[in-house]
Parts: structure tokens; C-alpha cells; sequence
């Protein structure tokens, strides 16, 4: 575990590095487009997997999440023209806290009304998006940004990093999670909610801690979205296709091991980039088919099936 | 601006309006409430219905009776449905819920972007001797739709309710919910019936959107919307409860008529999810619940 954990700082140490000085090398900005919708995935899919594969709460609302964190972004560039950094902090807090609600209100109940919940909230908060006219309404705002300051030459690239950064962080908090006694709590309670509180774990602190962590580094995804798309209108950020993708791209990865989602969110969004030239709606196909099938087939996903082959006799 | 004629109006529509909904969410009530099945599906399966009557609709078919067409079709459809989910879920046991609500809301994709490729993203309706005019009494005008809407969800909902509470495979239905171990002692195998049973809600759910389609055009992405009404109406009564089910429809309709009426449209969407959120905070078992 020790050397393990020594390999894991130094492998995101060098990927923020990298991050840093890939603008230096590469010139063409549709690579540094393509990668920040793909590091977005990973942000979601990871954040998704902190509640879902670990506690085994089904998350719908991904979409609300992340949209809420664009919007509190929005708000805050409206009201005083915050900086990047304000912007994804102040995205992280509202989602975060609105997790802390939607675990309130609904983790007394059984898993699937969690599940429904999120979706409800989703739609509720799009629907109060829609109505409220500061943040454009239904027909969306345009931002400027502002002029790029310091080490980065172009807003592209600052984008790109700082989602590259939250990548490497996000992974980090899944993977602390994972190996703390948080996690140890949260796979109690997926596997038996009764034993686990009888056996002292203090299951509603663990879920609603859950919640928490999930919902605000959605938010912080969503943060960034304002300086990137220049464009925000509440139908496509609060779409289901992010709560679809993202649970998608866990159960695919593999939901035991904080990589499952890496590995589900690289491929999946890769996929879409390919996809995509063919139809939109194939790719939407394509997951759909993949999440069926693997849940059926493969329920611990490709990481788990490479763990069944590294140890050679199938169990 | 407020008025009673207004209000009594909404009233109105919104009886007629809650039946349907009841007739809508009845499959899930059935799925959901008695079987346990986390069947988010369910609204995919309820516009997959109405697209399937609009298509019986251009070779001419009422959608009344392609309501009763789909029928079996639909049947077999979730039949089907409900063994691999049984197989592949409730067998093994361990973990079934996450990976099978991931099933499912996997399942329910599939079908709504199947529906995009088939028939686009236009909104689609069908043609029928009701569905251009109205009944209008006195300053009163209510859409013909609506009132055979109407007529047809109470049939539905009500033949639904006896059915289950009068025949034999009714209370079995029943008693799978109730105790599923107490029906294997009595030498029923519970897994046939609870195939039977998500059949039955399927084909049910297949006639409701036929329904849909005679109330209001449709389009691919409308199964969203419904996901939160028919959960509402079914949490709202009561797990399980068909009788409530009814209530619960006509308290939505009429709350989401009075809503629009007094708001406006772009509100629509919240009503059903925003009453879901409060009663799960309230009142999680809901008005008849078990």
C-alpha cells in the first residue's frame, strides 16, 4: 500500500506537469477542446462513483450537479466578474451543498427513491433556471471572457489545465475515499445498510459525506463550463445525457476501483469524439447497448475483468 | 385576472387530465409498487406505446384499437424484459440494486434513442374522428380528446383494479407482493407470476400510450416528463395501491392544471417532480400506503 500510494503522487504530480507544458508542444487547440470534454468525463464519471459504486446510491441527477455548478459560476462572473478560480470554489460549495439536500430529504429512504429524487431535482432546478431572468432564462447568456493573464498565452489552454487539474484531484479524493475508513463505511453500507448501522458505522453521516463530496466536484466540473463554451443555456448543461454518461462510464470502468471510471470516461468520451462523426445519436446508442451489456455480461467492468485475467484462473 | 369560472375550469380539465395520469402510471404501480422491480423504464415503455400508434395510425388504425393491438405485443415485450432482469439480477442476488436500476435506466435510453432514429425528433399525433373538435357547454369548450381519453383511462384503470382484487391471478399478484415465500409454501412458483405480472403491467402501460398520443403529440424525449408524473402518482398513492392510484392521478391533474393556469406553461415540468420531492419528505409511504 505504501509503495503503491508513493506511485500514485508521483503519476499525478507528472500528469498536472504534463498538463502544464503540453500548450508548449502542441499547437492545435482542437486537441486541447477535445481533451477538456474528455477530463470533464472523467471529473463526472469519478465524482459519480464516489456515491454510486462505493455506497450504491444511484445518482440521476449528475445533470443538476454539474448544471447548478455552471450556474452558481455564472451568477458569480454576473455579479463580480469573479476570477477562474472563485468561479469553480464557489460552484463546488452550492452543488455540494445541494447534494447535502437531496441526501437529506431522500438517503432515509430506499436506494431507487434516491435515484428518482435526483432526477426530480434536476428537473425542478432546470425548470426555476428556465423562469429566472438574470441568468438569461430560457434563451441562455453569451460571456466574454476576460483577457488572459500570467502563464498561459490563450484561455484554451488555462481552460485545459485547470480541468486537468481537477481530473487529479478528483481521482485523488475517489482514491482517498476508497482506502480510508470512509470507504470501508460506504461498501458497508452497499452491501447491507441494516448490518452496517448495527455494527456502529454511522451510516447517514458516511452517505450524506458522500453526497457532498460527489455533488461539489460535479459542481466544480460545471464551474468551468461558462469560460469555456462562452454559451450558457439551461437545456443542454442540465441534460440527462450527463447523468446518463457518467453512470455509463462507471459501470463500464468498473465501480470497485477508483481507475474504473478513468478508464470507462477516457474510452467512452474518446468513443463519442469518433462517434460522433457517424451520428450523434449512434454514440448515444452505442452506450446505451454498452451499459446494458456490460451490467448484464461484465458487472465489475473492464477493470475488473483485466483483474480476473491478471490472476489468471477465472474465479 | 383570477377568477372562480377560471379555477373551475382548471378543475375540470384537470379531473379529466388525472385520469389519464392514473392510467398512465397504473403499469407502474403494478411493476414498481407490488412486484419491487426498479422499473425507470417504465415512461420509455409508455411513449414507445404511442409510437407504435402512431404507426398502426398511418395505415388507418383508430388508436383505440391499436391500444387493444398492442396489447399482447407488449405483453410478450415484458415478459421478456422481466426474465432477464430476473435471471441476471434477482438470481444472483447480491448487488441487484444499483446494477439493476443502471439496467433499467439503461434500458429506458435504448428505447428513447431508438425512437430518435426511427422517427426523428418531430412531434408526432394521430388522426381520429375525436381528436380536432370539441364539447362545448355553454362558455365552456373541452376537447373531445380529452373527454375519450378520459373514458378509456377510467375503463383501463377500474377493469385493472378488478381485475386484481377479483380474480384468482388477481390476489395472486397480490400475494407475491405480500410474501413471496408464503406463495412457494403453497406451491406457486413466484417467479411465474411475477413474470405474468410485469407482462400484464406492460401491456397496460402499451394501451396508456396510445392514450398519450391521443392527448397530446408526442416526441422522443417526453418519456423524461412522464418519468416524474407516473413516479409521483405512484408514490403519491401508496405503493402498490391500484385504488389510490386514482386518487393520486386526479390530486395531480388538478394541482398541475391550477399550477399552468395561474403560472404559466413554463412551470409544467416542475409540478409533478416538485409534489414527488414533497411527499417523499413528508409523507415517503404516501397517501394508501402499505
Amino acid at each position: 500500500m505504501k509503495t503503491n500510494g508513493r506511485w500514485f503522487w508521483i503519476a499525478a504530480v507528472l500528469a498536472i506537469a504534463v498538463a502544464f507544458v503540453a500548450p508548449l508542444s502542441i499547437r492545435t487547440d482542437y486537441y486541447f477542446y477535445l481533451s477538456f470534454i474528455v477530463l470533464q468525463y472523467v471529473v463526472l464519471a469519478t465524482a459519480w462513483n464516489i456515491l454510486g459504486g462505493y455506497a450504491g446510491y444511484v445518482n440521476f441527477g449528475t445533470g443538476a450537479f454539474f448544471g447548478v455548478g455552471a450556474y452558481a459560476s455564472l451568477v458569480l462572473i454576473q455579479a463580480m466578474g469573479a476570477p477562474l478560480l472563485v468561479q469553480v470554489v464557489g460552484g463546488a460549495i452550492v452543488s455540494g451543498l445541494l447534494g447535502i439536500g437531496a441526501g437529506l430529504l431522500t438517503l432515509r429512504l430506499r436506494g431507487i427513491f434516491f435515484s428518482i429524487a435526483t432526477i426530480a431535482a434536476a428537473i425542478v432546478i432546470e425548470t426555476f433556471i428556465v423562469n429566472w431572468r438574470y441568468v438569461g432564462g430560457a434563451a441562455g447568456v453569451q460571456i466574454l471572457r476576460p483577457p488572459v493573464s500570467g502563464l498561459f498565452e490563450s484561455y484554451t489552454h488555462l481552460m485545459f489545465f485547470a480541468m486537468a487539474a481537477l481530473a487529479v484531484v478528483s481521482i485523488a479524493i475517489a482514491r482517498y475515499v476508497e482506502i480510508s475508513w470512509i470507504g470501508r463505511g460506504l461498501r458497508a453500507i452497499r452491501d447491507s445498510e441494516v448490518a452496517a448501522e448495527c455494527s456502529g458505522v454511522p451510516t447517514l453521516r458516511l452517505k450524506l459525506l458522500a453526497c457532498a463530496l460527489s455533488g461539489a466536484l460535479m459542481g466544480a466540473a460545471g464551474a468551468l463550463l461558462p469560460f469555456y463554451a462562452n454559451f450558457v443555456e439551461p437545456i443542454s448543461t442540465f441534460s440527462l445525457n450527463y447523468s446518463i454518461l457518467a453512470l455509463a462510464m462507471a459501470v463500464i470502468g468498473g465501480m470497485s476501483h477508483w481507475s474504473g471510471p478513468v478508464v470507462g470516461a477516457v474510452l467512452l468520451a474518446v468513443g463519442q469524439q469518433f462517434a460522433v462523426v457517424i451520428s450523434a445519436e449512434f454514440h448515444l446508442l452505442l452506450t446505451g447497448l454498452l451499459l446494458v451489456v456490460f451490467v448484464v455480461v461484465a458487472p465489475d467492468g473492464i477493470v475488473g475483468l483485466l483483474a480476473r485475467l491478471g490472476r489468471g484462473a477465472p474465479r | 385576472m383570477f377568477s372562480f369560472e377560471l379555477l373551475l375550469n382548471a378543475i375540470i380539465f384537470g379531473v379529466l387530465i388525472g385520469c389519464f395520469y392514473a392510467a398512465v402510471s397504473v403499469g407502474l404501480s403494478i411493476s414498481f409498487g407490488l412486484l419491487d422491480v426498479p422499473h425507470i423504464a417504465h415512461a420509455s415503455f409508455l411513449v414507445a406505446g404511442a409510437y407504435v400508434t402512431f404507426l398502426l395510425g398511418t395505415y388507418g388504425w383508430d388508436p383505440i384499437v391499436s391500444g387493444i393491438a398492442i396489447l399482447v405485443p407488449f405483453f410478450v415485450f415484458g415478459v421478456v424484459i422481466y426474465r432477464i432482469y430476473h435471471e441476471t439480477f434477482e438470481k444472483r442476488g447480491t448487488d441487484a440494486g444499483v446494477r439493476g436500476i443502471a439496467f433499467f435506466f439503461g434500458v429506458a435510453f435504448i428505447v428513447q434513442v431508438c425512437l430518435t432514429l426511427v422517427f426523428g425528433l418531430d412531434q408526432r399525433l394521430v388522426e381520429a374522428p375525436y381528436t380536432g373538435n370539441s364539447l362545448v357547454l355553454g362558455d365552456l369548450r373541452i376537447p373531445w380528446r380529452l373527454i375519450v381519453a378520459f373514458a378509456a383511462a377510467l375503463g383501463l384503470t377500474v377493469a385493472l383494479m378488478l381485475y386484481l382484487s377479483n380474480t384468482f391471478q388477481g390476489r395472486a399478484i397480490k400475494a407475491v407482493a405480500q410474501d413471496a415465500w408464503a406463495l412457494r409454501a403453497v406451491g406457486a412458483n413466484p417467479v411465474h407470476i411475477k413474470q405474468w405480472a410485469f407482462g400484464i403491467a406492460t401491456a397496460v402501460t402499451g394501451m396508456a400510450g396510445a392514450l398519450l398520443i391521443i392527448v397530446s403529440p408526442v416526441e422522443p424525449s417526453l418519456d423524461r416528463v412522464y418519468i416524474g408524473r407516473t413516479f409521483c402518482v405512484v408514490v403519491l398513492a401508496g405503493l402498490g395501491s391500484i385504488g389510490g392510484t386514482l386518487a393520486a392521478g386526479l390530486i395531480l391533474g388538478i394541482v398541475e392544471t391550477v399550477v399552468l393556469t395561474m403560472f404559466g406553461a413554463s412551470w409544467a415540468p416542475a409540478v409533478a417532480f416538485g409534489m414527488l420531492l414533497f411527499v417523499l419528505a413528508i409523507q415517503p409511504k404516501g397517501l394508501f400506503g402499505r
